[in-house]
């Protein structure tokens, strides 16, 4: 792929503005309280917009794009079943806790809710996970780089080797994201998340429509791919009769309220952004308005992918799971379509050069070319700069999301509680900009770790999982059940985590080796899909974390009810709802879901 | 007073609008894909963009005049 100098001159625009907005934003941060929750002075909106913008990294756009491909409109089931409700809960229902109780960070309240050891175990691992995906993160970013040939041309001119492209990739996207964070901390972020969004919706919304265009629109799609890729609930009945391999009920309380619920009303990286805002009402609202244009986000990530996919030789597409075709031999395909196959090329084995089969002797197709590839082949000089540079902000967001949420979990969690207590104000403000630096060069190694090792990526997607699904529990029963102890909460969750590590053990996807899939204790059940196990994963170590953190508190001393005024909701005077209307958040939250379940229905 | 974020992204949006649209207008059929696409989407969403930024970028002035 070769860049025009309109190209050059966008994405460079794109990097002027970017450090621009940093360095506004540095001039008002002058306290930790600035530096960390940005003065908690940014209005609804611009939270709202940083909520969906912090979680769109270019994994997201990437890899939504390879599942629409791969599962068809069924990857929406991300959106509205595993994403929607659970912004809509944390909202209404848990916001008031979080911002009504002051805490800095999602692992203070835990602290103030339980204890320190409860606060602790969840710093720990929040910030090993924030590292890790923000590594993760830049890694996609340089391979994607690397894979499209973006740098070649320029590295050729300045007599550079082509390996160093990688390198050039990581160390570039990092120091541009840590001026902009060490300037002007979560304010710079927040505010360049914003712009993030706009220029991301900027640059897919016109390859969607040049797609659809391409391929008759929506109406197009269905014709060329079938029921199974354009239906998002036909065949959920049972999880061997549809794309992604689960059944409705593992898909609900898995996905939809476990994981989803998990990431969407704990995560401290998400729950930072509503925190940052200028009054209750602003923070309640934050993921509300995030959710009212989140619901729509599946037409712009994974609308591109069953776009590429039919643009693909239709012999290479799997047959629909349950049909006469799924069961027939696979049929012979040519070397022409091979050679040619379309907008997704087919996965060769690097040592062979060969195609790579699946475990019924189809050759495979390369999904995470899908998005990308429609990219090069329909937007000309120019509007490639802007596709390009949608693609580097949405990585760049994610990985400040990140970074933002380690400075304030490493300075107020642990250095703060465990290192030096009783420090000058100015003196944490330099520790959360030190901390800045150290995990951004943090997140440079496990970018090397995630290129260095093939199944790397798999193991860190799992660890995530166990660290992810039991804190839910954790923070639920701290918020709705006043009789819910510290040693409760800590017991609970750890052993939630050893529950989600022994189901693993004992579990394996089918067509897959015991050992990083699972199964690694003994095979004792098998899925029918890698994503039927990691929701019964999930289901599993919350299941273990909410029923022991109930058991253990009851045989424990009930904590003292004064202490847990604004941190428990029964023990919390009820907060005054806003006069007009259309600011409340019930209101709000109603309208979304109803809109959300209009959506399902649609594409049923 | 907090930094008006409209102001930023409606100058990135004309400026890249006005970049693009300048590219619709003065590229070559070959390299602005005409043929393959029917239409020239970079003048197209130059345009889009363009008046988008400016939009933004009216609102910011709206509300400073409101603000004196």
């Amino acid at each position: 792929m070769a860049l025009g100098a309109s190209d050059w001159a966008i994405i460079g625009l794109y990097l002027i503005f970017v450090l621009g907005i940093g360095w506004l934003s540095s001039r008002r941060t002058k306290s930790g309280n600035d530096f960390f929750l940005a003065g908690r002075s940014i209005p609804a909106w611009v939270c709202g917009l940083a909520f969906i913008s912090a979680n769109l990294g270019a994994q997201e756009v990437i890899g939504m794009g390879a599942s629409g491909a791969k599962y068809g409109i069924a990857t929406a089931h991300f959106y509205w079943v595993g994403a929607i409700p659970a912004m809509v809960f944390i909202g209404v229902f848990m916001m008031p806790f979080y911002y009504g109780s002051k805490a800095r960070s999602g692992p203070e309240y835990l602290r103030m809710r339980f204890d320190e050891k409860t606060r602790a175990f969840n710093a720990f691992s929040f910030a090993v996970m924030t590292v890790i995906s923000s590594g993760i993160s830049m890694y996609a970013m340089a391979k994607l780089i690397q894979t499209l040939h973006v740098l070649d041309a320029p590295f050729a001119r300045l007599g550079l080797p082509s390996a160093w492209i990688f390198h050039a990739a990581v160390l570039f996207s990092a120091i541009v994201v840590l001026a902009y964070i060490f300037m002007g901390g979560l304010r710079g972020a927040i505010y360049n998340e914003v712009l993030q969004f706009f220029l991301i919706v900027a640059g897919f919304a016109p390859l969607v429509w040049l797609g659809l265009r391409q391929v008759g629109g929506w109406e197009g799609l269905k014709a060329n791919l079938g029921p199974s890729y354009t239906h998002a609930w036909a065949g959920m009945a049972h999880a061997t009769t549809n794309r992604l391999g689960v059944d409705s009920f593992g898909l609900i309380m898995g996905l939809g309220f476990v994981l989803s619920f998990g990431y969407w009303c704990t995560d401290f990286l998400i729950v930072q952004r509503a925190m940052a805002a200028d009054s209750m009402s602003s923070a309640r609202r934050t993921p509300l308005i995030a959710a009212s244009l989140k619901m729509f986000f599946p037409f712009l990530v994974i609308l591109p992918g069953l776009i590429a996919l039919s643009l693909t030789a239709s012999a290479l597409r799997p047959p629909a799971p349950g049909s006469a075709a799924a069961k027939a031999a696979p049929m012979a395909i040519s070397q022409a379509t091979l050679a040619d196959p379309g907008i997704i090329p087919v996965k060769l084995d690097s040592s062979t050069g060969k195609p790579m089969l699946d475990s019924n002797g189809r050759p495979q197709l390369d999904y995470d070319l899908a998005t990308p590839n429609l990219l090069i082949k329909y937007f000309p000089t120019g509007m490639l700069g802007l596709g390009l540079t949608a693609l580097l902000a949405s990585f760049m967001s994610g990985m400040a999301g990140n970074i933002t949420a380690f400075n304030t979990v490493w300075t107020y969690d642990i250095y703060q509680a465990h290192i030096r207590k009783d420090a000058s104000d100015a003196h944490y403000l330099h520790v959360g900009r030190m901390a800045t630096a150290v995990g951004v060069v943090l997140s440079i190694g496990a970018a090397y770790l995630a290129s260095q090792f093939n199944n790397i990526m798999d193991l860190i997607q799992l660890l995530m999982a166990f660290v992810n699904a039991p804190v839910f529990a954790t923070f639920l029963l701290g918020m709705f059940w006043k009789r819910a102890t510290g040693h409760g909460a800590f017991w609970g969750l750890l052993m939630g985590t050893v529950a989600a590590a022994v189901h693993h053990g004992l579990t394996l996807p089918a067509g897959s080796l015991p050992g990083v899939k699972g199964g690694w204790i003994m095979v004792a059940h098998t899925y029918p899909s890698e994503m039927a196990q990691n929701f019964w994963t999930a289901i599993w170590s919350w299941s273990v974390c909410f029923g022991l953190t109930i058991v253990i508190s009851l045989f424990t001393k009930a904590p003292d009810e004064a202490s847990l005024v604004g941190l428990v909701h029964s023990l919390t005077p009820k907060i005054k709802e806003p006069e007009t209307w259309f600011r409340s958040p019930i209101v709000l939250g109603a309208v979304v879901l109803t809109a959300t379940a209009l959506l399902n229905l649609i594409f049923r | 007073m907090n930094l008006d974020i409209r102001a930023p992204i409606g100058l990135l949006f004309t400026l890249t609008g006005l970049l693009l649209a300048a590219q619709g207008g003065l590229g070559d059929h070959a390299r602005l894909k005409l043929d393959l696409l029917g239409l020239n989407i970079d003048l197209l969403w130059g345009v889009a963009m363009t008046i988008a930024g400016l939009i933004l970028l009216g609102l910011v002035a709206l509300n400073r005049n409101k603000a004196d």
